[in-house]
């Protein structure tokens, strides 16, 4: 075991970690410890672009911004946030141009902007162009850009570092960050790092879905760490379906293609959209896309011989659009259905794609203990976060701008605390729990596999805790998820080795996987209402008397060992926007 | 949408539906110092649908049969660059190769030779399918892949025309994926060489209107290992999965050293 201290420890290294690091690196001795390298994380695969009402193109401000992110997220956002979030864009925006982001521009030079999901110009009158992108690849070109900023600044990185507890120390009866212990890949050394402040941008955990946009990587390893040591997780039942995966494959298709005027379909070539979104059409927010799409599928438009998806047509838009703003996901479509867009609908079907809920925080990023008390020295940032501006849905090119401003934000603040404070002590033998987890795994000789457990997860959670749920699809979830646990103790793994060894990994990450499965199931099932990416067929309506709070899940362990999780709730921030019905 | 493409569609669909399953053998070339100093290939034959990708068979081979296989890998769909790999002696992503587009058959309808698998070249293997790439970065750091600019920032955003974006628009959808410079002969002779990667990250920057700098990076491609090692064999052009013109953006480098005009 080897210990290392530095002021700041930033867990990953997509938007939200490296924005982090960027203004932490100028403030205090950083080091970004991710799992994989940099240019590896899910932030490249973002497409369509990120949200600021520069008004480049047309008339557009900040507080239309924020109506439409609180709207967007069913009045489950908290406002002062979400105030926040779209004020800020601008400067974000800015700040990356100015870092050389090579956004697509307009006959003039300035950024250009196009359309996108929800985003609409004074308060839902028609859809206004506020996202500002480069072609298809916005996330791509961020994730370069600021790692050319990491480089430029001399950010300290360890990469293929995989971070698997938080360290916490009691100091007068308050838990404060003590540091985070690490697994190297390379050498199957364990690492302590003892630091001042941390800061999670671990990233999402959509891979505990089958069908999902998620990259492999994307395990909640950040938020099952913290779980683990009694923090709470917020809002966890809320997780988005993006309307437009590849059929069967979820790889996503921008919202930006229908932004650019792509159409979705039905078998009879019905423009359906009309019928559920009068206003916003194929662009109203993306939980009503989806149902949507099941709903059409359900009575039997489907497409296909199965009837299991729908279409995005775009044939009618020109061959030069498609080329100059959609050419990768053209390409996609062309690579892994052999199928041309120019003239060839493309079978899609929704996707899991963002976990709206995490660990909970305040606008400064600081990670809260339960509803009022921050845990000192502790940050989180970017996907793993919830602020909340997502609330119960979050609107298209809203994520890419989150983790650039609380990147941003979480970054200076905990630099700033560890200028002010000294280290606290590590707690006795550090790192004994990962030891003995690595250990485990390592020896065990029990019959069951990770592949087949993570499976069987990721179909009861597809066919479960989807798009529709009710109680008793819940439910079955739940008990399938209690006992993909109990045989998850009877895992073991192939790969003895200390030398990158991914099998073993594997078996970390399905852990994570079910604990926030179970979290996630658990949430779902107490929300006896309907709002956002959250639908209970049996409680179709929202219920603002009852449910207008946010969740938060704690672990609780018994004097017998058992777990379980105590679900406890907390007032959502209500400034100017009363809660409406939500019309698209 | 017209009828044809709708009968065209419902043909793809059902073929999806029906999903048929053929038999491949994978021949991957397998290390392990931990097990023993020599490299061997080893052969996994597994039944797969055509349809998926050579990280889809990886995946099955390592789930089902052999968890020790090692390889890097995360996005699954080309975005990321973690798995460049030579698949038949070509380096591809394996996520973004199609096993019906990499297998034959013989006349009786049966798959005729393996597929062979194994790490990228002239980098050092440390386990199966992984190299050490910090080299490969290291080259890229060396060339100040970042925008310079000085004088005051502007307040609002650089202005940039529509024609100076786009003349440096290929070189910014590398994924530093390592496939162009791994394929490169005179990489495999000198590892001091620059590769190809790097020179892509730097023309990004040489060629965008915003930056001033670029008389320093091409300095630094005017090393010994830097651009006039390259001699225009176009493995590299042939193999980056994202399709970027990369001898050609070398060529604008050297082009530009001489005229200095860029
Ligand atoms: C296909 C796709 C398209 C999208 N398009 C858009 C869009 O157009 N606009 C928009 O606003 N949003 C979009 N989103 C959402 C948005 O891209 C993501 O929410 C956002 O990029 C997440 O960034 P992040 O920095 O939080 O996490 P990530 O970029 O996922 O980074 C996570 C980092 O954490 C590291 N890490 C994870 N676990 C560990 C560990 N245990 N130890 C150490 N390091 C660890 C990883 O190595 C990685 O560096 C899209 C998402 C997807 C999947
Ligand atoms: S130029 Fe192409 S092949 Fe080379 S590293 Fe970039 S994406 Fe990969
Ligand atoms: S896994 Fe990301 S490029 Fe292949």
């Amino acid at each position: 075991m080897k210990i290392h201290k530095y002021d700041t420890v930033i867990v990953g290294a997509g938007g939200a970690g490296m924005r982090a690091a960027i203004e932490s690196t100028k403030r205090s001795r950083t080091a970004v410890l991710t799992k994989l390298y940099p240019t590896r994380s899910h932030t490249g695969a973002a497409q369509g672009g990120m949200a600021a009402a520069l008004a480049n193109v047309e008339e557009d401000n900040w507080e239309w911004h924020t109506f439409d992110t609180i709207k967007g997220g069913d009045y489950l956002v908290d406002q002062d946030a979400a105030e926040i979030l779209a004020k800020e864009a601008i400067d974000a925006v800015l700040d990356l141009e100015k870092m050389g982001l090579p956004f697509n521009r307009t006959p003039d030079g300035a950024i250009d902007q196009r359309r996108f999901g929800g985003h609409s110009r004074n308060h839902g009158e028609a859809p206004v162009r506020r996202s500002c992108y480069a072609a298809d690849r916005t996330g791509h070109m961020i994730l370069q850009t600021l790692y050319q900023n990491c480089v430029k600044e001399g950010v300290e990185f360890f990469n293929e570092f995989y971070v698997l507890d938080q360290l916490l120390t009691e100091v007068d009866g308050v838990k404060v960050s003590a540091g985070v212990v690490a697994y190297e890949l390379a050498t199957g050394e364990i690492h302590v790092f003892q630091a001042k402040a941390v800061i999670y941008a671990s990233g999402g955990t959509g891979k505990f879905f089958k069908v999902t946009s998620n990259a492999h990587t994307l395990t909640g390893d950040g938020q099952a760490a913290c779980y683990r040591r009694g923090l709470p997780l917020e809002d966890m039942e809320f997780f988005q379906f993006h309307p437009t995966g590849i059929w069967r494959m979820g790889i996503l298709l921008t919202e930006g293609a229908r932004g650019e005027g792509g159409i979705l379909r039905n078998k009879d070539g019905e423009r359906f959209m009309e019928k559920y979104a009068p206003v916003m059409k194929d662009l109203a927010s993306r939980d009503v896309v989806s149902r949507s799409i099941y709903t059409e599928i359900r009575e039997g438009r489907g497409c296909g011989p199965e009837g299991d998806h729908v279409y995005l047509d775009l044939t009618h838009l020109p061959p030069e659009q498609l080329d100059a703003k959609l050419p990768d996901i053209t390409e996609f479509a062309r690579t892994y259905l052999g199928i041309e867009p120019y003239t060839d609908p493309i079978p899609i079907q929704p996707t899991a794609h963002y976990a709206m809920g995490g660990i909970p925080t305040n606008v400064q990023g600081e990670v809260l203990a339960d509803n009022t008390t921050v845990v000192p020295g502790l940050y989180a940032a970017g996907e793993v976060a919830c602020v909340s501006v997502h609330g119960a849905n979050r609107l298209g090119t809203n994520s890419l701008l989150d983790i650039n401003v609380f990147g941003r934000r979480s970054g200076i603040a905990a630099a700033e605390y560890a200028a002010k404070h000294d280290y606290v002590e590590l707690p006795e033998d550090p790192a004994s729990l990962v030891e003995a987890q690595v250990e485990r795994l390592r020896n065990s000789t029990g019959k069951e596999r990770v592949a087949t457990l993570r499976l069987e997860l990721q179909e009861c959670m597809d066919a479960n805790v989807m798009v529709f749920r009710t109680e008793q699809t819940i439910k079955t979830a739940v008990a399938k998820i209690a006992e993909l646990r109990e045989r998850y103790l009877n895992v073991s793994v192939q790969d003895k080795g200390k030398r990158f060894n991914t099998d073993l990994l594997e078996a970390i990450e399905l852990g994570n996987l079910l604990d926030l499965a179970e979290v996630m199931a658990t949430s779902a099932l107490a929300r006896k209402e309907s709002r956002g990416g959250h639908y209970r067929e049996d409680y179709p309506n929202r219920d603002d008397v009852n449910f207008m709070r946010h969740t938060m899940a704690y672990r609780e362990v018994g004097d017998d060992g058992t777990e379980s999780i105590r679900l406890d709730y907390k007032p959502v921030v209500q400034t100017r926007y009363q809660p409406m019905e939500r019309k698209y | 949408m017209a009828t044809p493409t709708m009968d065209k569609l419902e043909a793809l669909e059902a073929d999806s539906a029906s999903s048929h399953l053929i038999a491949v053998t994978f021949r991957i070339r397998r290390f392990n110092p931990e097990v023993s100093a020599d490299a061997s290939w080893e052969d996994f034959r597994i039944d797969i649908d055509p349809k998926e990708r050579v990280l889809d068979a990886l995946h099955k081979i390592k789930w089902d049969v052999d968890g020790t296989l090692t390889f890097r890998r995360s996005c699954a769909h080309g975005i990321c660059g973690s798995d460049a790999m030579r698949i038949n002696g070509r380096n591809r992503l394996a996520c973004k190769t199609l096993i019906k587009d990499i297998v034959s058959f013989d006349k009786s309808g049966a798959v005729s030779k393996p597929v062979t698998i194994e790490a990228i070249k002239g980098l050092t293997v440390l386990k199966d399918l992984i190299v050490d790439m910090d080299p490969f970065f290291q080259a890229y750091r060396d060339v100040m892949p970042f925008l310079v600019t000085t004088g005051n920032e502007p307040t609002r955003e650089r202005l940039q025309s529509a024609e100076d974006r786009e003349r440096f628009d290929d070189t910014t959808k590398c994924i530093l994926c390592a496939a162009c410079t791994s394929s490169c002969p005179v990489f495999w002779n000198d590892g001091q060489y620059f590769g190809p990667a790097a020179i892509v990250n730097a023309h990004r920057f040489i060629f965008d209107s915003r930056d001033e700098a670029g008389e320093q990076r091409l300095e630094i491609l005017n090393d010994k290992d830097g651009v006039w090692r390259c001699r225009t064999t176009f493995n590299c052009t042939d193999a980056c999965p994202r399709g970027i013109e990369v001898t050609k953006a070398i060529q604008e480098v050297k082009r530009a050293l001489i005229t200095r005009r860029f």
